[in-house]
């Protein structure tokens, strides 16, 4: 574990190995007067340093909780951490007492919320609240930490920073309190960024600002953020993997590349058939049908049943489908992953009508392993995927693959099923 | 802000105006003389009326008898009550009492009310914050004569006359905080309701889970983020109490058997002494516009989201 003592200097680099953030099966509950809302059931992931994963989900599928558990700001009660791991180079950030907990939290795992206007506080003056992270966490003096106040909001591109410092959060527009948000957030050079849904509240051109401003620190800082949203077109730009959340589980990880192509769940499928596209002008948008499952009463088996078209009696009852290996670098918690994914875009691939056990084809598995190579290849940014997927593709057919290359080709924004297959499937989905 | 404040300077004066020619009228529309019981036994002499008419103008039309009470108050004089004394006599006498005992009423309502508020609200759902819950309700629905018959009966019987006195006929300090306590009970009680509730609304705030995420101390996220914001309303709420409070305590005067304001404008109106009536009332509500001006001043500087410009 390499726990560096941390300077006003930029992260220091990571012991080679050590996982930045490693959370392992989470598990947190929210005991309240009605019953107990199991909110997270078993949540699961890995960051890197420099990484970006997203995690996705429709809202109350436990994505803020991840975050605030991760952070240790769950509102306790009514929400306890009642089980797993979270461990921050090593260390589990859960077993730590309070007091050590709060020295990492804020200057070295850092948040940034949805509304930057409920989140300041209304009666301090911005500079304030930035520079009360120097002078908490560093122990600076007032004027000081006001002057480093000033150059984190000029980092942050604030116009007339140095005039504005003294302004209250309510004076500035909704994409200059997100840009003080960050400042506040990165204020310490964190090696871990949680941003919780950073651009729902703004608008469309100021949240790609946002989202340009958060990669510019990110690559300048070599941070891990993960990125809350429900935002897919967020997503596609800026992740490199994403981590599909449902009912408080993970139903899908994968990299960005590959879930956009060839989702391997059906709830991912149904976010990414629900995005609009221009090639599907005039058509319905496809919706998934019915509610998000109450968290006091999941139901029996893979929690996404109800709303599933690929449901089967197996997937009503016992325990929920485990989130296995699909893949290279990829899991889904379906027990029929083969054929959701096989739906997909479907043309050149093997038969979609898969049987039960292609879950265990390794034909079906080394199409998905080179689908995501040849995705990346265009983009060329993900080598150590591309070692090992490649390898796989080049054994099985170069044909099945073939049909994926417009995706990558056209971006992984647009990526997703093809107009004819996808459409037809959708009308029977409700 | 100058140009706030000046402009609810002027608002005042058709406040002042308007109060007092309601209460000019009120005064003159009581039954009854207000020479009556000042002759003996029987009737005053139909002579005595007529000069004692001359003398205070009553032998005027209303509005005429109003012009001549606005001019002398354009001076600063009060008017002569019908007893010969100055009005404004009358008041210093009294005032000094009544600021003392609302003060410390009030001080009562900060240092108890809020402190049991914060309690109640930073433990939320303990014995504590029950107690804090219900006690507060029951000294909200007991009247205030009750509560004082109460503190009075529990001195008397725990035999603390010698530390704290039940009567405050000089309206010293000493002899003015059991009265003070027993007046400002019910602003304690509403002064620890509100600082409660607005403790644990804010405690849900975004902007506390922020401080949290910020890794700053429990005590710092509390005493610093949450309460500021908390006490806005509540000291909002005890600025506009001072205000109520100065214009005298008819009850808890008679209960203690204290010289005040309240006390003085309730004989007044039973003695039909208008002008001291309505000379005091004037002074009152001077005094409570003032306040209030100054707690919407005030409310501004603490709340940086209320612009007075």
């Amino acid at each position: 574990m390499a726990k560096t003592e941390r300077t006003a200097e930029p992260a220091a680099p990571l012991a080679a190995g050590a996982p930045l953030l490693e959370v392992t099966d989470l598990q947190v509950e929210f005991r309240m007067r009605e019953g107990v809302a199991r909110a997270i059931n078993g949540v699961s992931f890995t960051l890197e340093a420099g990484q970006t994963l997203a995690i996705l989900g429709e809202s109350g599928s436990g994505k803020s909780v991840t975050a605030q558990a991760i952070m240790g700001i769950l509102d306790t009660p009514p929400g306890y951490v009642t089980g797993g791991r979270v461990l921050y180079r090593g260390a589990d950030l859960l077993k730590m007492p309070e007091r050590q907990r709060r020295l990492i939290r804020g200057s070295q795992i850092a948040m940034i919320f949805q509304d930057a206007l409920s989140a300041l506080n209304p009666v301090f003056p911005v500079g304030w609240q930035i520079a009360e992270m120097f002078r908490v966490h560093r122990g600076l003096g007032r004027t000081e930490a006001l002057e480093r106040a000033v150059q984190l909001m000029e980092r942050v591109r604030i116009p007339a920073a140095r005039e504005r410092v003294k302004s209250y959060p309510h004076q500035f527009s909704g994409g200059m309190r997100q840009r003080i948000m960050i400042a506040m957030a990165i204020a310490l050079d964190p090696v871990v960024l949680i941003a919780d849904e950073p651009t729902t509240a703004l608008d469309v051109t100021v949240q790609a600002q946002i989202m340009q401003l958060l990669q510019d620190l990110q690559d300048e800082r070599q941070m891990g953020l993960i990125l809350i949203t429900h935002d897919l077109g967020v997503v596609a730009d800026v992740a490199q993997r994403i981590a599909v959340m449902y009912a408080g589980r993970l139903v899908e990880e994968a990299d960005v590349i590959d879930l956009y192509g060839r989702p391997c769940h059906p709830y991912t499928r149904g976010l990414l058939d629900s995005i609009p596209r221009l090639d599907q002008k005039g058509q319905t948008l496809s919706a998934i049908g019915g509610l998000p499952p109450n968290l006091l009463h999941i139901p029996a088996g893979c929690p996404f049943n109800p709303r599933c078209r690929w449901a089967q009696p197996l997937c009503r009852t016992g325990a929920p489908p485990a989130l296995a290996e699909v893949g290279v670098n990829r899991r889904s918690a379906c027990h029929f992953w083969p054929e959701v994914a096989a739906a997909a875009p479907a043309a050149g691939l093997a038969s979609p009508a898969q049987s039960e056990t292609a879950g265990s084809d390794p034909a079906v598995l080394q199409t998905l392993g080179a689908a995501s190579a040849d995705a990346l290849g265009p983009d060329g940014a993900q080598d150590r995927l591309a070692a090992s997927d490649s390898a796989l593709a080049g054994e099985q057919g170069a044909t099945a693959v073939a049909p994926q290359g417009p995706v990558a080709a056209g971006g992984p924004a647009l990526a997703g099923p093809t107009p004819d297959g996808g459409s037809a499937d959708e009308s029977e989905g409700r | 802000m100058t140009k706030y404040i000046v402009r609810r300077l002027l608002q005042m004066i058709p406040v002042i105006i308007g109060a007092t020619f309601i209460l000019f009228v009120l005064v003159f529309a009581l039954p009854g003389e207000p020479w009556q019981g000042r002759c003996g036994e029987r009737p005053c002499p139909p002579a005595y009326v007529d000069a004692f008419k001359k003398e205070y103008n009553l032998d005027k039309p209303l509005l005429i008898q109003y012009g001549i009470y606005l001019g002398r108050l354009l001076r600063g004089d009060l008017g002569t009550n019908f007893y010969n004394n100055r009005v404004i006599d009358e008041l210093a006498v009294r005032y000094p009492t009544t600021v003392t005992l609302a003060l410390i009423a009030i001080a009562f309502a900060i240092v108890i009310g809020i402190t049991a508020g914060l309690v109640a609200g930073i433990n939320r759902g303990s014995f504590l914050d029950t107690l804090v819950t219900v006690s507060t309700l029951v000294v909200i629905s007991v009247p205030v004569f009750v509560i004082g018959g109460l503190a009075q009966w529990s001195i008397l019987k725990l035999k603390l006359t010698d530390i704290i006195p039940v009567t405050a006929t000089q309206g010293t300090i000493g002899q003015l905080i059991l009265p003070g306590l027993v007046l400002g009970s019910l602003s304690v009680a509403y002064v620890a309701r509100l600082t409660r509730t607005n403790l644990v609304e804010n405690l849900r705030a975004d902007y506390v889970r922020t401080a949290r995420a910020k890794g700053l101390s429990k005590s710092r996220v509390i005493g610093l983020h949450t309460l500021r914001n908390s006490l806005i309303p509540v000291i909002t709420f005890i600025g506009y109490e001072i205000g109520s409070l100065m214009g005298g305590a008819i009850v808890t005067e008679r209960i203690f058997n204290i010289n005040g304001i309240g006390g003085f404008i309730f004989r007044s109106i039973e003695q039909r002494d208008g002008v001291s009536v309505v000379g005091a009332v004037t002074v009152l509500v001077l005094v409570y516009l003032v306040v209030n001006l100054i707690v919407d001043v005030l409310y501004g500087v603490l709340d940086p989201r209320i612009s007075h410009d």
